[in-house]
């Protein structure tokens, strides 16, 4: 199971088969939970914190009776190799943070990548639910159950008036953050960017830039959330971010209608030259390619590259990783031989659609 | 340009978050950025940004100066002090929000404007808290109830008390 995480480039989220795949890459939800009478991680001392992992254990049984699509199997990362623990870095199923300082920590993780609950992370607890497109109704619903069955096992720390109490006072509450990744070239491009994401600050949703160099330069790939998680029910958060999500689309969308009627020759050279580059190059680096896939997955929605698809690119995203690239080399390497290795690779996967 | 954190190689990454309005920048080498994490983007600390909240000299406890000084609040049940909390942007366990919650509570409006929790809770313990609330709801109509001689309304009222005395103590079966 463990191999499987690791080696393969393909996760839920690269589907691509939910609502809108062509803009929004995935929609998360996670709920950060912490144990009654239990120090937070950050004070915890290693054998309590073994502790809190096994009593997570035993919740993740009750989730395995859900009847979810996969099993849910928990990892402790000390036991993993650091170059493992980047890769699921890579594919957004534990953090940085996670990844790095491992005693006492752990994930589990579900087969199909959907679900996965860090322990001992910033929160006893770190409940994440993933899906491709925009679909965070049906993500709020899975990770509620997953919620459920964990509680079946586990007492939570709780406040009637301040909700779930977690290590941060910006978690408190709910503990959710709703996320959206929207890939935004139009929206950049037409230079609305800036002024859709003042408006969306306003509505109390967070967007960070993801990608590479100069967020609105390149990459195009944004994150939204919202802000808060205290005062809101969990379902007026969800709903919220969903109804402004639709309208993120729409805008983009009519941004890429517009882009390309006024600028049709322009918009086919830049994407065709795009494309030629990661078809050709011999060497190149992540911040390039990122660019360049961004241009090329434009080109798809534009039906310019009828062979190709929105899956092969999310699932290069995730290849073309450092770690991902030195987990298939089967050993470390440099910048510049990571650089060979990812041209090498996106040559290859372009050339075989 | 030059990297910010490192000023020697010049700065590959670009990133621009906007917080309620306000619009932080911040440039970077590929080295420093990788540092920050996989995605190559820098981790902009909650810290920071916990701080701002907190505004310049809004802890009271922080440093000397004052030849008498007040007594820091402390958590009890994990030693937590309020200036460890305005350092690190954490609170050590979940007693921390009762033991230093007078501290807090003008924080937590400041970020999130509100106070109550509106969503979820836990089926298990949240049921309880419902218990409780509902109980004593019930104790106080009930004195109501008798001195206002609604003694029907009483009554129902007792025996609901006792349902959820019983129930309680049962732990909430």
């Amino acid at each position: 199971m463990w191999n499987q995480l690791v080696t393969k480039p393909a996760s839920r989220w690269t589907e691509a088969t939910g609502p809108y795949p062509e803009v929004v890459l995935s929609s998360r939800i996670r709920l950060a939970r912490n144990l009654d009478q239990v120090p937070f991680p950050h004070r915890l001392p290693d054998s309590q914190a073994e502790n809190v992992i096994k009593q997570v254990e035993t919740g993740v049984k009750e989730i395995n009776l859900m009847g979810l699509p996969s099993k849910v199997e928990l990892y402790r990362l000390a036991d993993r190799p650091s170059l493992d623990r980047q890769v699921l870095v890579d594919k957004h199923l534990i953090s940085p943070q996670q990844a790095g300082e491992v005693q006492g920590k752990a994930v589990a993780i579900s087969g199909d990548e959907a679900v996965s609950i860090m322990v001992n992370e910033e929160d006893h607890l770190r409940i994440q639910c993933l899906a491709p497109g925009l679909q965070l109704e049906e993500t709020w619903q899975t990770v509620n159950l997953v919620d459920d069955a964990l509680e079946q096992k586990l007492s939570y720390a709780f406040h009637p008036q301040r909700g779930y109490l977690t290590a941060c006072p910006t978690n408190l509450g709910t503990g959710m953050r709703a996320s959206l990744m929207a890939h935004l070239p139009g929206l950049v491009l037409t230079q609305q960017a800036g002024h859709l994401f003042r408006h969306l600050a306003q509505l109390g949703l967070v967007v960070r830039g993801l990608y590479g160099e100069g967020t609105e330069a390149s990459g195009q790939i944004f994150q939204i959330s919202n802000q808060n998680s205290l005062g809101k029910s969990e379902e007026e958060i969800v709903q919220a971010l969903q109804v402004v999500g639709a309208k993120v689309v729409e805008l983009e969308k009519e941004s890429r209608a517009h882009l390309y009627r006024e600028n049709k020759l322009h918009v086919e050279d830049q994407v065709c030259r795009s494309y030629g580059v990661l078809a050709n190059a011999r060497i190149i680096t992540s911040n390039e390619a990122m660019r360049f896939l961004s241009d090329v997955r434009l080109g798809v929605d534009l039906g310019l590259f009828p062979e190709l698809n929105v899956r092969l690119l999310n699932e290069l995203m995730i290849q073309m990783q450092p770690a991902f690239l030195q987990k298939q080399a089967g050993e470390e390497l440099d910048a510049v031989a990571r650089d060979v290795r990812r041209a090498q690779l996106i040559r290859e996967r372009l050339a075989a659609h | 340009m030059q990297c910010q954190r490192c000023g020697s190689r010049p700065a590959a990454y670009h990133q621009t978050v906007i917080v309620n309005g306000q619009k932080q920048e911040s440039h970077l080498c590929e080295n420093c950025a990788t540092q920050g994490g996989a995605t190559g983007l820098p981790n902009l600390s909650i810290q920071q940004l916990l701080a701002s909240f907190l505004g310049q000299g809004a802890n009271p406890f922080a440093g000397g100066g004052t030849p008498v000084r007040q007594a820091e609040p402390t958590c009890s049940h994990c030693g937590m002090t309020y200036s460890q909390f305005a350092e690190t942007g954490r609170l050590g366990c979940a007693r921390c929000y009762d033991e230093l919650g007078p501290h807090l509570a003008p924080l937590i409006k400041r970020i999130h404007g509100a106070e109550t929790h509106q969503g979820k809770a836990p089926k298990r313990t949240g049921g309880l808290v419902r218990m409780q609330r509902e109980l004593s709801g019930a104790r106080v109509a009930l004195q109501q109830a008798i001195s206002a001689e609604k003694f029907e309304e009483a009554a129902r009222l007792r025996d609901r008390i006792k349902e959820l005395e019983t129930q309680l103590q049962a732990g909430g079966k």
